[in-house]
């Protein structure tokens, strides 16, 4: 028999465990219509001291980290290293679908509450572990940060100045890159649960999922034994000796900021036709008159000196200086000029852009008297209502009586005893 | 083998580049069939970047542009003749799911855009990524995703505070994306199964990309703090960063998370006069010297290589990594034991290395067993074995240039 929905995966109950390296896992699955309960320990998780903060008040009640990577949950308290926690726990674990967790490999084994035995008590349970590593290999217990993720997964090489260490964001990626895998990896693994009742456990690493982030730095290595590294403003185009490998100006101050801008020709078609534009535009304001007659056709990247390029690269370089990012990319935008500004938090919630497509989705937030602004979904559909959150981030075990009494059955008194002996 | 997850989804891949094409090949690696339309006269800009076999291009030398395509099928038609549009409607009259990744507007000068297939394949999921999405003032703006990646405010946090922004060579936005969009991909599939109904997704990578930066918008919005790259410091940490090493550009990442940590850490190093100095006593005092601890701690990091740095300090539980090069990786004790680079013998580069996705199924694995095509590769099996079509046939449409050739490609004589 055919059912309505009014979301995608909605009806898919989600039990999440995680930390902060999984967090991000639950946010996108309630993103996508999945009912997520967040389980706490007795005091809240460790990331609600996360900042930053609501009006910088570091409060676990007014984390802006919490506030996002745990959206569209729900939140109970529990704590599984008592036996009656664990036994509510896999009462819980009967009706739902996922669970979803970042312990250390081999923490949940020791509590009995390993993949194998839930299964016992739930054989379509999917159980999904995010952890910096994966569950098992020479790392599995490595400790990591977000620096030292973004450096054992290869992204940190790619970006620094010539003369500084490799860099990293200044903004964690390192989980929300493990954490999106898991998300991948729990859908296939729901796919297969729809067809065959069959759950499973799916093993996420952080750092594998960095490396998928490297696009063709893998393949430089493998084809060409050349290690990819971050240069300045510049990318490498890595060429055999001679000529050697050239350094091409990828972002370049303008008159109030900076812009991205790639120029060249060749076999590049859209490098070439937005080259070719800005010229005539230089031109037209009497700059870049050197390339005025320049045939970019007939460039060949693979024979173009440093010189030459630099040559080139001072002829934009003048006439960008006049404009600002907002001007250049207003014309960029309708004149087939690839060029973006650099764009800062400020510039992207002004986004008309982003506003057009309803991007930003507000979030209610009643204990601070505020309505919160978000970013939305990255996706929009048809034939469903368009996406909403469907909470703010749970307070410490804000949900304990509404799943406790109603749907386990519990009584007031027995939530006290529990409690009192810390179990809630 | 086991019965493969997606076995018997079928999937008309018009997506090309970097994003769209790496949700049909997630689906490929999982038992899909994914049939790839491509063009010789307009080919898909993955196939003319390096790197190539023997450092010299060409549209099948490329690792980059097989890199997203494996288990895939690819043929080569023209979609703008009559005959190539009807053969491209006939499967997409078999598809479950078609994707695409152009410009908006390209599928339906076609005639191949959601509502036109949706009359071929009413319970048809589609779905189409690009930079902006399909609606808004910049939906036209086409680039690659440096740029994406860029406008979603990732430059602007690169670098040190008083020195220009860096650019984002590995088009960051474009991982973020696809894994988005397949997995809500599978959710409309699961959808289309309960209820019977298809539907149409549009994906806005900026949107993807903006969406890892939450914390940092956040702040905007309730802070009104706009934040500003800061090299590899941590507002909650310290020391935090990426030290020189033993080795030329080898380097190591230590972070300390607490005063344990530190104690741990001082330890490491054997205890030098300089860290029991009372100015780095406490978390806030030693974010107050940053700058000097961070030269004390490199003094010690240059006389060591970055490997044995990171096995004292993990042994000693500190959060600490060395900064892996593409060659590490592929020496990575980690990533072997997880065996995350398979070798597959593409027909004109040789053997060579695919990603694995960074999760394990443990009962229905991922599995690969086709490198990425080369152009036009399975035309003869696709044409007869999916569309029906014979020998004969196949010969007309190549004599008509709507199945193309090498002849076919810009610059060809």
């Amino acid at each position: 028999m055919k059912q309505e929905t009014t979301s995608l995966i909605d009806g898919f109950r989600v039990l999440d465990l995680t930390d902060e390296t999984g967090h991000l896992c639950g946010k996108i699955l309630g993103d996508l219509g999945a009912d997520v309960l967040k389980i706490e320990p007795p005091g809240g998780d460790i990331a609600r001291n996360n900042g930053p903060f609501y009006h910088d008040i570091p409060h676990p009640e007014k984390s802006l980290y919490w506030f996002f990577t745990n959206l569209n949950k729900r939140g109970i308290t529990l704590n599984l290293e008592t036996s009656a926690g664990r036994g509510l726990f896999k009462r819980l674990v009967k009706a739902a679908d996922f669970v979803i967790e970042s312990f250390e490999p081999g923490y949940l084994n020791s509590l009995d509450l390993g993949y194998d035995e839930l299964a016992k008590t739930n054989p379509g349970i999917i159980m999904t572990s995010i952890t910096p590593f994966g569950q098992k290999g020479p790392y599995a217990q490595y400790k990591t940060t977000d620096l030292v993720g973004v450096a054992m997964g290869g992204m940190a090489r790619l970006y620094g100045y010539m003369d500084s260490p490799p860099l990293r964001f200044f903004a964690p990626q390192f989980y929300f890159n493990g954490s999106l895998q898991g998300v991948l990896g729990s859908m296939v693994a729901l796919y297969h649960k729809e067809f065959t009742d069959e759950g499973q456990h799916v093993d996420v690493s952080c750092q594998h999922a960095v490396v998928l982030t490297l696009m063709m730095g893998i393949e430089i290595w493998d084809l060409l034994k050349v290690n990819y590294r971050g240069i300045g403003p510049y990318g490498m185009s890595v060429r055999p000796t001679p000529p050697g490998p050239l350094l091409m100006r990828w972002v370049w101050p303008c008159k109030n900021g900076f812009v991205y801008l790639m120029v060249g020709g060749g076999a590049a078609q859209g490098v070439r036709i937005s080259t070719e534009n800005l010229v005539a535009w230089a031109n037209s304001e009497g700059y870049a008159l050197l390339l005025k007659d320049h045939d970019w056709l007939e460039d060949n990247s693979a024979t173009v000196t440093q010189e030459e390029i630099s040559l080139m690269e001072n002829e934009f370089a003048g006439f960008l200086l006049t404009k600002s990012k907002e001007e250049l990319f207003e014309y960029a935008v309708k004149n087939e000029i690839m060029l973006v500004p650099v764009t800062d938090a400020k510039d992207l919630v002004a986004s008309p852009q982003l506003e057009a497509r309803k991007f930003w989705v507000t979030v209610d937030h009643p204990e601070l008297g505020e309505k919160i602004s978000y970013p939305g979904y990255p996706i929009r559909w048809t034939d469903l209502p368009a996406y909403r959150p469907q909470r703010r981030s749970p307070l410490i075990g804000e949900h304990n009586a509404e799943v406790y009494e109603k749907e386990l059955g519990m009584t007031k008194e027995e939530l006290v005893l529990l409690k009192t002996r810390g179990v809630i | 083998m086991a019965k493969q997850v997606f076995e018997g989804l079928k999937v008309a891949d018009f997506a090309w580049v970097g994003v769209g094409p790496q949700v049909g090949r997630e689906l490929a690696e999982h038992g899909a069939t994914v049939v790839r339309v491509e063009s010789h006269r307009v080919p898909d800009s993955l196939r003319t970047f390096g790197p190539f076999k023997d450092g010299e291009s060409g549209i099948d030398r490329g690792a980059f542009g097989a890199a997203y395509n494996t288990n895939k099928y690819s043929i080569a038609m023209d979609l703008t003749k009559p005959k190539g549009l009807e053969l491209a409607k006939k499967l997409v009259a078999w598809a479950d799911l078609v994707t695409e990744s152009f410009t908006p507007g390209t599928m339906a000068k076609f005639g191949l855009d959601y509502e036109s297939c949706k009359k071929i394949k009413p319970d048809i999921v589609y779905f189409s990524t690009c930079q902006m999405g399909q609606t808004g003032p910049l939906k036209q703006f086409g680039a690659y995703g440096m740029f994406g990646t860029t406008y979603a405010g990732y430059a602007h946090l690169l670098g040190l505070p008083d020195r220009e922004p860096l650019p984002i060579f590995n088009n960051y936005s474009d991982f973020i994306a696809p894994w988005y969009l397949t997995s809500t991909v599978i959710a409309a599939l699961i959808r289309r199964r309960k209820t019977g109904k298809g539907i149409y997704l549009d994906q806005s990578q900026v949107e993807a990309g903006v969406t890892f930066l939450g914390p940092t918008i956040l702040d905007y919005n309730v802070n009104r703090r706009i934040a500003l790259r800061m090299g590899n410091r941590d507002p909650y940490m310290a020391p935090h960063g990426i030290y020189p090493c033993l080795g030329e550009d080898r380097w190591v990442a230590i972070t300390i998370a607490d005063e344990a940590q530190w104690e741990a850490f001082c330890r490491v190093i054997g205890d030098p006069d300089w860290s029991k100095d009372p100015k780095f006593s406490t978390f806030l005092k030693r974010k107050q010297t940053e700058d000097e601890l961070d030269s004390h701690i490199e003094e010690w990091t240059k006389h060591h290589p970055p490997e044995e740095i990171m096995t004292m300090m993990q042994d000693a539980g500190i959060p600490c990594g060395m900064v892996k090069t593409a060659e590490d990786l592929f020496n990575d004790p980690q990533l072997k034991h997880r065996e995350h680079f398979r070798f597959l013998e593409h027909a004109v580069i040789g053997k060579h290395a695919y990603n694995a996705p960074a999760y394990r199924l443990s009962k229905t694995p991922n599995h690969i067993h086709k490198a990425g095509p080369c152009l036009g590769e399975d035309i003869e099996y696709v044409f007869k074995e999916i569309l029906g079509l014979s020998d004969d046939d196949i010969s007309d449409l190549f004599v008509a240039g709507v199945i193309t050739t090498e002849a076919d490609l810009p610059g060809a004589e």
